[in-house]
């Protein structure tokens, strides 16, 4: 299972005073996977993310890279790069001197750091805008700046701090894509933050979704989504019922809900038109029970808020929560 | 039908074109009456007294009278006397050495400020701690000095106490020394102010990323926070110049009538009733800081600031 260039979080804390950003957290990045942080605001995710990177000090803990305890090196001696998640791209340089900066504070000389900045550069397709400065860019070409900045360092670990979020909803499916084809060309590790399940899912080869300053669940996106093993867990996901059943509690993915007579009776309360699907709010006893409904099936016998439905879902697909 | 025939032609050309006419006159002129206040406002008081002072400057006078006149004579006698020269080269380095004390007081207090005081209720705090002594008029400021800077003053009798010295120093007082520590103390929050305004825009976010990209302390400084802190530096440097080349009144104290600089030699020129004379020095020192102000804009566009 281990691999040179692990990342291992070691019994990590983070205390500000009294209160407890990251409590003792352990955890191992395997080597050259896309890994999402995903969570609510002030889950601890981003301090855990700066802690990784060297922008925060580590109350307890330790963080290895490669074996080596690396929690009390200044950030550019790691082995880690960050990217800001608002670029924190320099406005006084040009993209070239951006992206050349480390190497100029390690005292490259021009020629080689230049071209060093024009190889990267070419790597996220910004060759053509060398000469341009920040304020001449757009969101897109500024992230790829920041990107390359990132990686002239040539860091073992990437860690991104919710890299899409300055991003229209368009553009963050494009580069969102292009993130991921970096991460395979490259070959190491992404670490990137998120509040938005549906990038986690469509980018991680391993998902962690943390709260509460713990790590409630980590796996593969698959795994995290098809068995959420707490409620919290099945609620951020999304697409998920929780539902309490003969004493337990249980997680229903609303795509195995479907509407049928003879189902348990419920009343619809919301119904929403999504394009390829409809989604059916429907009251059971206190509970609300969300049917995702293929948008044909629903056509076929459509309900509206305040009738009378059944729901029927296989028993098999339910799954029981720890917590 | 005909009637409504040849109406449409006519009125097909005023509906290609509606917005231009009436509207566009009534704009402008409604612009030109917003502008109008502040023109008036800056031709009667600013405009129109430099207008009279050049051409006061083409009179003729003798001890006892001004005579109207277009003579080069006041700047045939600037020009040619040794005296101006010195005095001119006197105030430039009077502007020169302050200005370089209260860029370094200032970028140090306003980096203090912006970088290592976290609490924003701090910050302000201590800004307002350092506009305190601009509470009381620099009259009394500069005065205030006298007694600490003199023969017998605390600062002399400190030292010998300490047994540093055994004779008073002569130069505390009285000298080109008490003049730029007074220009200093009264100049540097004019420093202060632009810098710190420029540094608390920067993104903290940069910090982090020159850290995060290997830049020593150090680095960061040089790379990053003094380039983006020019603009503010270079506003500081504008009004602190123009404050001490057109200063007379801090020379003449602290100096104690001993050092001249184009300021005293205008209220001198304006003592002894040679007006001409004194608005052929003013028109000299006006183009000599507009031509300081246009070389230092050459190098920094602070039109960001503004």
């Amino acid at each position: 299972m281990r691999t040179p260039n692990d990342l291992e979080l070691v019994h990590l804390t983070k205390r500000y005073g009294d209160t407890v950003a990251v409590r003792d957290v352990n955890h191992v990045f395997t080597n050259g996977s896309y890994v999402c942080l995903l969570g609510p605001s002030g889950c601890g995710k981003s301090t855990t993310l700066r802690m990784i990177a060297g922008h925060e000090s580590v109350s307890e803990g330790s963080i290895l890279l490669d074996g080596t305890d690396i929690s009390r090196l200044p950030p550019a001696q790691r082995g880690t790069a960050m990217m800001f998640q608002s670029y924190a791209l320099f406005p006084h340089l040009s993209v070239r001197d951006n992206v050349a900066f480390s190497l100029k504070m390690k005292g490259i000389d021009k020629a080689a750091r230049y071209k060093s900045a024009d190889e990267m550069l070419a790597l996220v397709d910004m060759g053509h805008l060398a000469e341009r400065l920040p304020a001449q860019l757009s969101g897109g070409q500024q992230q790829r700046v920041a990107l390359a900045r990132a990686l002239v360092t040539k860091p073992s670990v990437l860690l991104l701090d919710e890299p899409l979020s300055a991003l229209d909803p368009f553009l963050r499916i494009r580069v969102r894509g292009e993130l991921k084809r970096l991460q395979r060309e490259l070959g190491i590790s992404f670490i990137h933050v998120t509040h938005g399940q549906d990038e986690a899912l469509a980018l991680a080869d391993e998902v962690v979704v943390m709260n509460n300053a713990v790590i409630e669940q980590a796996g593969s996106a698959r795994d995290v989504f098809g068995a959420p093993r707490t409620e919290f867990v099945a609620r951020f996901m999304g697409g998920h019922n929780v539902i309490d059943l003969n004493g337990g509690r249980y997680a229903l993915r609303a795509d195995d809900v479907k509407l049928a007579e003879g189902g348990h009776a419920a009343t619809v309360s919301v119904v929403e038109y999504q394009g390829d699907r409809v989604a059916v709010t429907s009251k059971l006893g206190e509970t609300e029970v969300l049917a995702l409904v293929p948008e044909a099936d629903f056509y076929a016998n459509p309900k509206n808020p305040g009738d009378a439905v059944g729901l029927a879902w296989d028993e098999g697909r339910l799954h029981r929560l720890l917590a | 039908m005909s009637e409504t025939l040849t109406d449409t032609p006519a009125s097909a050309p005023q509906a290609a074109r509606p917005p231009k006419p009436p509207g566009s006159l009534g704009r402008n002129l409604l612009g030109w009456l917003q502008a109008a206040p502040l023109t008036l406002v800056l031709l009667a008081f600013l405009v129109a007294p430099i207008v009279m002072i050049v051409i006061v400057s083409f009179w003729r006078a003798t001890e006892f009278s001004i005579i109207p006149d277009f003579s080069f004579e006041n700047y045939e006698f600037l020009f040619g006397s040794q005296v101006t020269w010195r005095v001119f080269m006197a105030t430039f380095k009077y502007a020169l050495i302050t200005w370089a004390f209260t860029l370094s007081i200032g970028f140090t207090v306003a980096y203090f400020l912006a970088f290592h005081i976290r609490s924003q209720t701090m910050q302000i705090a201590l800004f307002l701690l350092c506009t305190i002594p601009f509470w009381t008029s620099n009259i009394i400021r500069m005065i205030s000095w006298i007694p600490f800077l003199g023969r017998n003053g605390i600062a002399n009798q400190t030292l010998q106490n300490w047994g540093l010295i055994d004779q008073p120093l002569e130069w505390l007082l009285y000298s080109d020394f008490s003049v730029i520590l007074a220009f200093v103390h009264l100049y540097t929050l004019f420093m202060v102010v632009p810098i710190f305004n420029t540094m608390m825009r920067i993104d903290k976010s940069l910090i982090e990323a020159a850290y995060d990209n290997g830049a020593s302390g150090f680095q960061t400084l040089l790379h990053v926070i003094i380039p983006l802190t020019k603009p503010g530096i270079m506003i500081g440097t504008i009004f602190v110049v123009t404050l001490v080349m057109g200063d007379f009144i801090t020379v003449r104290f602290m100096s104690g009538s001993q050092k001249a600089n184009v300021g005293r030699l205008i209220s001198n020129d304006i003592a002894l009733l040679q007006y001409p004379s004194a608005a052929a020095t003013a028109v000299v020192l006006l183009c000599t800081v507009l031509i300081v102000i246009g070389i230092l804009l050459r190098f920094v566009n602070i039109r960001k600031e503004l």
